[in-house]
């Protein structure tokens, strides 16, 4: 008998059953919804995390000195710092460095004509803005003479442009930091949210030289140092070669005293907890696809007990085992098939709701697609061979004789 | 001299029943010509049921040689003897034994279903022509829970003539039924007897033994008598004596 015909004999047995077939399907249902929400959700959550590392700018490198691990020695400003002797080792020393610029990172109440507004100041080299690939929307950013002169000038975020000027057009005008004035040169291209969270257009860029003797005073000095490599492969190799000129220059120190991180390291790390969690959901829909197939061989038994006579009839006027064998295991099939494709839907339409709540950009790959049709037709083959087996191998005589 | 159909040499069966064997069917010789209507007789336990599982390839035999339309069937394998139940016997059996929830018409299929060779078109002019042979054609999209018992087991026989069997094999095809309908259900065996069709008729029952033409009595698994029924009776006869029933038969 041609499979198609043993296919229609399984559907129509199904068919007759139908709210059991639904019921049994629920399983396949949910735990493929599962696996499509699952895997979309996660490769949307790893896309975001890229681009926004992607939004930090090319194959960048950040120095920090790392305070928790030199707390005996570190008061304020006590433990081992970065100098700008470090930053123009770095820069002249390591191969591979195509940019670098310090960071003083500060913060300050801005005004402009009664309007306040407080947030963070960055103190920066004019390069800053080629290694964090910052874009200017309106006017221009500074240049290395006004780091060089100490220029009171400085760039903003559009959080700041919008909180400060409103409708006002921000370039040219003048707004004061911490009481001195500084001449806005620029308004950045907004960014949006980090991957940490928070808003990256609300910031305030300036010199570094400005900040550091203008708004840092004699307090806490505390530099990072960014740099950009040349090339995506060699961060690996700059980022070694920046640690190893680090400890060179401060003498003593062990390596975990400075933090050398690439964005690709920020990418890895984003990356571990969003697959962590896409393993432990992936094993969750795991174990109802499982389930789901017990309950199809637990239906399946049912059915072939409740068929008996009907198998011995097809027996008797000529199926064969092979044809009884098959028309089982393609109704197991049939049903978890079926579910798959029901909870490819669900799972899409479940992504679809948390990609809009999350406004995250969510997508259904075709291989999650083929993974769980693929993993549900092998349930049903798996957990459909046992009774379809015991239908096959059932006596003749039992069988037509059953009552 | 018609040749020989079905052909029994020493055919014997024993059950293991827990620690006692059990001898159902012991040393049976008999042969059928093409044909021949015959009646298979006995008492519950006489091992005539046995003989129709056997005859009907239901089952292996235990010892013994069974030779049916030339093929030796006692050395087949489970997957030949699918073969020739598909291809050359046609079984009736007492509680008609039709797919639930499945016309007529697919019931009749169910054989040319296993059959590779059928087309689907083919499948259905044969399953229509069977039903008209056996007069019920017009009964072709009814279930089986829709049909009565006399109507059903017509559906049965047109099952097992779909294939052009080399027999009919019947196992107390009137046993569910009442006398009218009985009459009516041997009438159908008689017409197919007419047109040539050998069947084998297994019955406890005397009045419906008297339509076949030959008469096989078993008793404790042993083949006792071989006669020729010397006047058969007419169902066809029987049926116009018969008071007119209320209607032809509810459904």
């Amino acid at each position: 008998m041609s499979i198609l015909g043993i296919l229609r004999i399984a559907l129509k047995s199904l068919a007759r059953n139908k709210t059991r077939t639904f019921l049994t399907m629920l399983g396949i249902i949910i735990g493929v919804a599962a696996v499509i929400a699952m895997l979309a959700i996660g490769q949307g959550a790893k896309k975001i995390v890229e681009d926004q590392v992607n939004s930090m700018g090319t194959n960048v490198i950040q120095v920090f000195s790392n305070f928790s691990q030199s707390t005996v020695r570190a008061g304020a400003g006590g433990g081992n710092l970065l100098n700008m002797g470090d930053m123009e080792a770095i820069r002249d020393q390591v191969n591979g460095v195509l940019y670098v610029s310090p960071i003083y990172n500060t913060f300050g109440q801005l005004k402009y004509e009664g309007k306040n507004w407080r947030t963070g100041v960055m103190g920066v080299d004019a390069d800053f803005f080629l290694i964090r690939d910052m874009k200017i929307a309106k006017g221009e950013s500074f240049h290395s003479s006004d780091v060089d002169n100490g220029a009171k000038v400085c760039v903003i975020g559009k959080t700041v442009a919008d909180n400060l000027f409103g409708d006002i057009d921000p370039v040219d005008k003048i707004i004061r930091i911490r009481n001195i004035p500084f001449t806005v040169k620029g308004v950045l291209e907004a960014k949006g949210q980090s991957v940490m969270g928070g808003d990256q257009d609300d910031t305030v860029i300036a010199p570094y030289s400005t900040v550091y003797t203008r708004l840092l005073g004699h307090r806490w000095r505390m530099m990072t140092i960014i740099v950009s490599a040349v090339s995506r492969e060699q961060i690996h190799l700059v980022q070694q070669d920046i640690l190893e000129l680090l400890q060179v220059r401060h003498r003593g120190t062990t390596s975990e005293e400075f933090m050398v991180r690439s964005q690709t390291d920020l990418a890895e790390s984003a990356n571990e907890v969003s697959n962590t969690m896409t393993i432990l959901l992936a094993s969750i829909a795991g174990i109802s696809l499982l389930v789901g197939g017990i309950g199809i061989m637990n239906i399946m038994l049912v059915s072939v007990t409740e068929r008996i006579k009907e198998i011995g009839i097809r027996r008797a006027v000529g199926a064969g085992k092979q044809d009884v064998l098959l028309q089982f295991i393609i109704e197991a099939v049939s049903i978890s098939i079926m579910g798959g494709i029901l909870g490819i839907f669900l799972g899409t339409g479940a992504a679809k709701v948390v990609s809009n709540a999350m406004k995250w950009n969510v997508a259904v790959t075709a291989w999650s697609v083929i993974l769980s049709v693929g993993f549900s037709m092998a349930i049903g083959i798996f957990f459909g061979w046992y009774p379809a087996k015991k239908a096959a191998n059932l006596n003749l005589i039992d069988a037509l004789r059953y009552e | 001299m018609p040749e020989v159909l079905l052909k029994t040499i020493g055919l014997a069966k024993t059950y293991q029943m827990g620690e006692v064997q059990v001898q159902a069917l012991r040393c049976v010789d008999l042969e059928v010509r093409s044909g021949e209507f015959i009646a298979i007789m006995g008492a519950s336990g006489s091992g005539k049921t046995t003989l129709m599982n056997l005859l009907g390839c239901l089952d292996h035999s235990s010892t013994g040689e069974y030779i049916l339309d030339g093929i030796p069937v006692h050395k087949m394998n489970d997957n030949e003897l699918t073969a020739i139940r598909n291809q050359k016997i046609g079984y009736v059996f007492q509680s008609f034994y039709l797919l639930p929830r499945t016309t007529a018409l697919e019931n009749v299929e169910l054989p040319l279903l296993y059959c590779h060779k059928c087309r689907l078109r083919e499948r259905h002019e044969k399953a229509t022509k069977a039903l008209e042979i056996v007069g019920i054609q017009d009964r072709a999209h009814h279930h089986p829970n829709q049909l009565s018992g006399g109507q059903q087991q017509r559906v049965a026989i047109a099952r097992a003539i779909v294939n052009d069997p080399v027999f009919i094999l019947a196992d107390e095809p009137t046993g569910n039924l009442d006398t009218r309908t009985s009459i009516e259900v041997m009438n159908v065996f008689q017409q197919l007897h007419a047109q040539g069709k050998t069947v084998v008729l297994v019955t406890h029952e005397m009045d419906i033994a008297m339509y076949a033409q030959r008469h096989l009595t078993f008793r404790d698994g042993r083949l006792i008598s071989d006669k020729i029924n010397p006047n058969p009776k007419s169902a066809k006869a029987d049926l116009l004596k018969l008071p007119k029933a209320d209607a032809e038969e509810t459904t």
